[in-house]
């Protein structure tokens, strides 16, 4: 019965850890960056459902307007500081996203102070499920990242507008000579991963209902390792590594011998990946071209 | 075979006389006591953000690997070296011995460190390898704060000896000097062209026969060992290591000195490196509370203006207007002596040695229009 509690709770993390690990393989796949700061996107959407709980109180509506603020914040950085730098060394783009996200934990710690705030959302109680309890914030975490993925599939599948951001991950040139805007694709999928992010915000606050400016920090670099573990730049392969990761965190946190470790192992785990696979579980080869 | 004299030039040791006069100049008015243990500290603090500087500028400077776990090293350092020292000295005393042993114990460790992060950059590159050097100072930070008491201190930290202030600076200043003939020779030899060979084409400079593997492992051993040199200095001024402060925040802290300072720039490094700590230091005693996140901002802010100045594609033009080497050139009119050619990237960059056949071919070249023949590379101006 343990087994199962721990296992739905991993699972609902690794939920979230995937809805923030598809942010960055989308963005890797297709800009070809690696978005620093996509994890103190997390941290504005929870600081900003913490203004709109105070505010309102209604935390549909929170969430609501944390989506779009993170929309329109993604799109602005990555108008400001990632396209002025289209052509450049990888190097320089990954050290300004670094230095964005520098940028974004400093402005909220001018603003909301250093100390952790409490976010009041409504508790959701725990239902009986197969002889245990589960939590509600467990189950809810569940049903939006299932929905999440679900959705965000069909809209690579089987819209104009997703064949043709999978058309830019592939070759950006050629999807240019198609006639695909390359520029408005870049910017909706930074759009289309702060919209995730601001999401996996509340699923977090949801658990650990308190907010400072590194928030959004840790489970920014899990997805991250996550999203590597999967191979970045896949879709299915940043769900795949998200929910495992989840899944091995959670179990990790169960044994106490172990627990204090959790992220030693899981780094570990990704640097045993990344030496055995060097593109992670689902990602695609690259051969190399003078 | 003896290298010729003429090889010899002053600006090759422009940065040790600058730093050896500073030192000097620092010791004697320690001595004379116009030098208070704070000014001390703050020293002691600058010799060591130097050497994580330099360390980390052959790394992403001249390797072009980027390494953001450049505190892991020196975190490993820090507390086997603090640890060397807290054993040494009840045996050796107190005293330079000791220290020294503890540089070394806490050096090779963080080197051996720096071949195990180096064997993956073997097969990774770029921001794979970027994200298992961060992988690798959380491991680290997490294995030292879970550490028992008795071991390396766990969450309380580790207690390491205290030194005799008055001569701790000096010391950390001689480092500095060390570590910078050290990777300043290894970069201006051969080993250090390969090195940069490497950086601007891996494929290329394999095909030359450069060993790729035996010089990435050099060079991130190398890096790790200085940063935990760094360490090993920095338990000393402390007198205590705790492994929080060696998260990614501080390893990006030292990634600002080292683009700040402009990469490829070991002389940027070095005063980046003092500016940065310096400010610090001073700007925590005028922003107290809420307000010293300011300078993070500031941090932040520097960061990307300086990036995107430097590497915008859009704003070569302006970078080739306010480039200060060429204007510097120009005032003193080297350009025009083909022997300072050699050393020099950028007029390589001008000299034409490949002309585009297309380029040629659309050039118009009617004789009312008194443009000369552009050349690939040539710089567009007034009266050429």
């Amino acid at each position: 019965m343990e087994m199962i509690s721990t296992f739905l709770n991993g699972l609902s993390l690794g939920g979230v850890y995937a809805m923030i690990a598809l942010g960055y393989t989308m963005v890797y796949g297709i800009a070809k960056m690696l978005n620093f700061a996509h994890g103190d996107i997390i941290m504005v959407g929870g600081y900003t459902i913490l203004v709109f709980m105070n505010a309102a109180g209604n935390p549909i509506l929170a969430t609501a307007l944390a989506v779009v603020f993170c929309v329109a914040l993604g799109a602005a950085v990555e108008r400001l500081a990632y396209k002025p730098l289209r052509g450049a060394s990888p190097l320089a783009v990954l050290i300004t996203a670094i230095g964005v996200s520098y940028l974004l934990q400093s402005l909220a710690q001018i603003l909301f102070g250093s100390a952790a705030k409490m976010v009041s959302l409504p508790n959701l109680g725990a239902f009986p499920f197969a002889g245990i309890r589960v939590q509600g914030y467990t189950l809810l975490t569940l049903a939006l990242s299932v929905a999440v993925m679900a959705a965000l599939t069909a809209f690579i599948k089987f819209t104009k507008v997703g064949k043709a951001m999978l058309a830019v991950s592939e070759d950006r040139g050629a999807a240019q000579l198609m006639g695909i805007n390359v520029n408005a694709i870049i910017t909706l999928t930074f759009v289309i991963g702060s919209a995730l992010a601001a999401i996996a915000g509340l699923c977090i606050l949801m658990k650990a209902p308190s907010i400072s400016s590194t928030f959004g920090s840790m489970p920014g670099i899990k997805a991250f390792t996550a999203a590597v573990i999967g191979g970045i730049g896949s879709i299915p392969g940043a769900m795949l590594g998200g929910i495992l990761l989840g899944v091995v965190e959670s179990f990790c946190n169960k044994v106490s011998a172990i627990a204090p470790y959790t992220d030693a192992i899981e780094f570990g785990i990704l640097i045993v990946i990344l030496l055995i696979r060097p593109t992670g579980f689902l990602g695609k080869k690259r051969r190399e071209k003078v | 075979m003896k290298r010729p004299a003429k090889n010899f030039q002053w600006k090759h040791f422009a940065n040790y006389i600058v730093i050896s006069v500073l030192l000097i100049f620092f010791a004697v008015s320690s001595m004379t006591g116009n030098l208070r243990s704070s000014g001390q500290y703050l020293l002691e603090k600058i010799g060591y953000s130097m050497i994580l500087a330099v360390s980390l500028s052959m790394l992403v400077g001249f390797l072009g690997e980027l390494s953001l776990g450049h505190a892991g090293f020196m975190c490993v350092g820090a507390y086997i070296g603090g640890k060397t020292a807290a054993l040494l000295v009840p045996a050796l005393g107190n005293g330079l011995p000791a220290f020294l042993i503890a540089m070394a114990a806490g050096g090779i460790s963080a080197a051996v460190c720096g071949v195990i992060v180096g064997l993956p950059a073997l097969r990774l590159k770029g921001d794979y390898l970027a994200i298992v050097t961060l992988a690798f100072g959380e491991i680290v930070r997490s294995l030292f704060l879970n550490s028992s008491p008795e071991s390396f201190g766990g969450s309380l930290g580790l207690t390491t000896p205290r030194y005799d202030r008055n001569s701790l600076f000096i010391i950390a200043f001689v480092v500095v000097l060390l570590t910078l003939a050290a990777i300043q020779n290894l970069l201006r030899s051969r080993h250090g062209r390969a090195i940069t060979a490497i950086r601007d084409s891996e494929i290329a400079a394999r095909a030359t026969g450069i060993n790729v593997t035996r010089y990435k492992l050099m060079v991130f051993a190398m890096s790790a060992f200085f940063a935990g040199i760094a360490g090993v200095l920095y338990s000393y001024a402390n007198q205590t290591v705790q492994s929080s402060k060696f998260g990614f925040n501080y390893s990006i802290e030292i990634l600002v000195m080292v683009v700040l300072g402009g990469m490829g720039s070991i002389n940027g490094s070095l005063i980046a490196a003092a500016l940065i700590t310096y400010l610090n230091v001073k700007l925590t005693k005028v922003l107290t509370g809420d307000l010293a996140v300011l300078q993070n901002l500031v941090y932040a802010v520097i960061l990307i203006v300086i990036v995107i100045y430097g590497n915008a594609p859009f704003l070569a033009p302006l970078r080739e207007k306010l480039d200060l080497g060429a204007l510097l050139r120009r005032l003193t009119r080297r350009n025009a002596d083909p022997a300072y050619r050699r050393d020099d990237e950028k007029s390589w960059a001008r000299v034409p040695t490949k002309i585009k056949m297309d380029e040629l071919l659309s050039i118009d070249t009617r004789p009312e229009d008194n443009r000369a023949v552009r050349l690939n590379g040539d710089k567009p101006g007034k009266g050429d």
